[in-house]
């Protein structure tokens, strides 16, 4: 029930965002309408780190003893099969965008290739879920696994950076910045709207994917447990 | 610690030794991957040359592949993995001992790969220094990933296809480092180099320290 709350607010967001995006804010004097995308860009890139900072939290949590619960590393895989697709749309995005305002759908710069490479290697993470075995095992693999690729990603980062760097500076977190933005006005309020609707978008889609990993979880097990008995049925009339 | 890393080594290299795979088949495949990309590249038009550093680190990393595969797949058979288990000997050293002898594969076929390039593709060296050290820590860095990534895909089903999708792009840095520091080595100028050197050590360092943490629950439990 309170998921639908929600949802309802989700929704409401959302419309209010498609207003403001759309309608409310001015285009901008050297992108034009192409700024429209940066409200849809900008919290999607902000819903990517959201997310696989989760996938990062409940592999840590599963991995110490004290805290190790299947629970969490169903948390990890949810947030992060969440991730996959916000990473795919925030390439696509970026991709359209770029092509309208740099005049290419795809340049070798730092932030474009660290968020390619990120993409690949949720990829393989949720590849390396998706094989089976016992639950347990499996878990303590996927946490590994996905602390490994949180190591590694900073590493990329750096890497591809000291390459090249061609994208455009942050535009909201830049230190100086931060509360003189580089951006005025409603484009500002409009992306921060942005922000807090993808955010209620990913709660909602986490709470209702998560649950449905709990479900998938308990019906392997219990699936299992009543295959056992069954058998064991079979048996007994058998043999009496 | 050091003498059970040292014994894991010498077993797997022991392995490679008796059975050949590498020598006959792993050191092939990198010349013949270096003969195809010849085929690719035009080498009239100088891309050949050009290329070479950033082909030569791929040709590594397809090796790397093959080499970390074999590495796990010794131990897949007769419940090796099992024994390992129950050997005693510390994972931490297992894991040291396994990179190890990955690593130690790697330099050879580097060497290989090595000559191959200053003969095929035409190039001189200027930076020997610069070029040894880059070897070295890419190739501690490649043997470490590649032996966390090896034991996480170890035993499963698909193995041979996840194996590649794991490593690749968790060793870009890798790639991309090693790459331009050797271009310095190779024709450049030195000096460009060595900041790169130092990424590849610190990927080596965290590498190395992640794998000597994770290795002992990694190897307990998957089967």
């Amino acid at each position: 029930m309170r998921t639908r709350v929600l949802g309802t607010f989700t929704i409401a967001a959302l419309a209010l965002l498609a207003v403001m995006a759309l309608v409310v804010t001015p285009a901008d004097v050297n992108q034009q309408d192409a700024v429209r995308f940066l409200y849809v860009h900008v919290p999607l890139a902000t819903l990517m780190y959201v997310a696989f900072g989760i996938t990062a939290l409940g592999s840590v949590l599963y991995l110490l003893p004290r805290t190790r619960a299947r629970k969490w590393d169903l948390l990890a895989g949810t947030s992060a099969e969440i991730g996959v697709v916000v990473t795919g749309l925030v390439l696509v995005t970026g991709s359209v965008w770029g092509r309208t305002t740099w005049g290419v759908w795809w340049t070798w710069d730092a932030r474009l290739t660290t968020t390619a490479v990120l993409f690949v290697v949720f990829l393989g993470y949720l590849a390396l879920r998706r094989v089976s075995g016992d639950a347990d095992i499996r878990a303590k693999r996927n946490s590994i696994a996905a602390l490994a690729a949180c190591i590694d990603l900073p590493i990329v980062h750096k890497s591809v950076e000291w390459w090249r760097t061609l994208h455009q500076k942050s535009s909201l977190l830049d230190e100086e910045t931060f509360m003189h933005p580089h951006i005025h006005g409603t484009m500002y309020w409009t992306v921060m709207l942005g922000i807090g609707a993808f955010l209620l978008l990913f709660s909602w889609l986490l709470i209702h994917r998560y649950r449905l990993a709990r479900l998938e979880d308990r019906l392997e097990d219990e699936g299992l447990e009543r295959a056992l008995a069954e058998r064991r049925a079979e048996a007994l009339a058998a043999s009496s | 610690m050091w003498h059970d890393a040292a014994v894991m080594a010498g077993k797997d290299l022991r392995i490679e030794l008796r059975s050949r795979v590498a020598t006959n088949q792993v050191a092939p495949f990198a010349m013949l991957v270096l003969i195809l990309f010849a085929f690719a590249l035009d080498p009239d038009r100088g891309i050949l040359g050009r290329a070479a550093a950033g082909l030569f680190w791929v040709a590594v990393l397809f090796c790397a592949l093959l080499a970390i595969q074999r590495a796990f797949a010794v131990e897949a058979t007769d419940g090796a993995r099992d024994n390992l288990r129950m050997s005693g000997l510390d994972p931490a050293a297992i894991f040291l001992g396994k990179a190890g002898a990955i690593a130690a594969e790697l330099a050879v076929l580097e060497v290989i790969l090595g000559a191959g390039v200053v003969v095929l593709y035409n190039r001189s060296l200027h930076g020997p220094v610069l070029l040894v050290v880059t070897c070295v820590l890419a190739t501690v860095g490649l043997a470490a990933a590649g032996t966390v990534y090896g034991a996480l895909a170890a035993g499963l089903r698909v193995q041979e296809t996840l194996l590649p999708l794991l490593l690749l792009p968790a060793v870009a840095p890798v790639l991309l480092a090693a790459t331009r520091a050797s271009e310095g080595a190779l024709g450049g100028s030195p000096a460009d180099g060595w900041p790169w050197v130092r990424l590849l050590a610190v990927f080596a360092v965290i590498y190395v320290a992640f794998g000597i943490v994770a290795f002992g629950p990694l190897l307990e439990e998957s089967s």
